[in-house]
């Protein structure tokens, strides 16, 4: 038990201090990487919850592809970081007692010994670990007993790859494509043409 | 202190996601820092949603972090898409211009 304390306070205590990094340091890029490192440490957190399956989604999903993601945003548009970072310290008293009242307000509703009480659910001391591994669980109900909630996460992928791509795509105009359709079309007659050049004019293509 | 209850992934789970509304508050002209932000504030409720499964033994609280974690990778595409569009247009991703994003 005591390992398990230890390793629990080892991966939430750099959890933590790297989402405290991600808001505060200078260089967005730097800001992508400290997520990346607090997504890890809180897949260590779901390992140590026994629900692996899903801390291999969380790397695999967020350091593979949305972190990298951001990376290339934020490598790939010419921002001038430092300007918006004005007005940081104006707002941190403010900020820093609204993030304390939340912060009080979620403590006291899971330190007033009442969670059980109010919400009449049993909660076990220890997490439950059971016979089966866990990515077998999941996938016994994912596909019976949640199956609608499977189809809906594929639809909103769906929806929101169509999303970005109808937005970000554009036509530019002013440059030289190549038009197979012309190419193809073009005819015999046509692709040679003769012109009579009266002397000292030059010729209009 | 030695025995990890569901009190302690709550405590973790609260500080997260206090840092992820502060991180709104403070990088207020920033959008790419502003979706880190949402994106840590997801990965808090994520946290919160696998300690009470695992607590409860009960395996659908694991079946919803997995569709919290679909919402957010489409989110968080959905918002980068709309981030480079607006920069295209505006030359800068400063937060208080984006009300000309109505037309």
């Amino acid at each position: 038990m005591f390992i398990y304390s230890l390793i629990f306070y080892f991966f939430s205590s750099i959890a933590v201090l790297s989402a405290l990094l991600v808001i505060s340091s200078k260089n967005p890029v730097h800001s992508v990487l400290f997520l990346i490192l607090s997504f890890v440490n809180a897949s260590g957190l779901f390992i140590l919850l026994g629900a692996e399956f899903l801390a291999m989604i969380l790397v695999v999903v967020y350091v593979g592809a949305v972190a990298v993601l951001f990376l290339f945003v934020v490598m790939m548009l010419d921002i001038n970081f430092v300007k918006l970072r004005e007005g940081f310290l104006q707002y941190l008293p403010f900020g820093a007692l609204l993030g304390l009242v939340l912060f009080i307000e979620l403590i006291m509703i899971f330190l007033s010994d009442k969670l059980t009480e109010m919400t009449l659910i049993e909660y076990n001391a220890l997490p439950v670990f059971k016979q089966i591994e866990n990515t077998k669980q999941i996938g016994s109900v994912l596909y019976t007993k949640y199956f609608y909630l499977f189809q809906l996460s594929g639809l909103i992928l769906l929806v929101a790859m169509i999303g970005s791509i109808v937005l970000t795509l554009r036509d530019r105009t002013g440059l030289k494509k190549q038009s197979i359709h012309k190419q193809v079309n073009v005819e015999a007659q046509r692709a040679i043409e003769k012109k009579t050049i009266e002397i000292g004019s030059g010729v209009n293509v | 202190m030695f025995s990890i209850a569901l009190e302690h992934y709550l405590f973790l789970g609260a500080i997260l996601f206090t840092i992820g509304v502060l991180g709104i508050f403070l990088n207020k002209k920033n959008l790419i820092v502003i979706l880190m932000s949402i994106e840590l504030i997801l990965l808090a409720v994520n946290i919160n949603f696998i300690a009470f499964s695992s607590y409860m033994g009960d395996l659908s609280g694991q079946v919803f972090a997995m569709l919290t974690l679909t919402v957010a990778a489409a989110e968080a595409a959905i918002g980068l898409a709309i981030l480079v569009v607006f920069f295209r247009n505006q030359g800068s991703i400063a937060v208080e211009k984006i009300n000309s994003l109505k037309g």
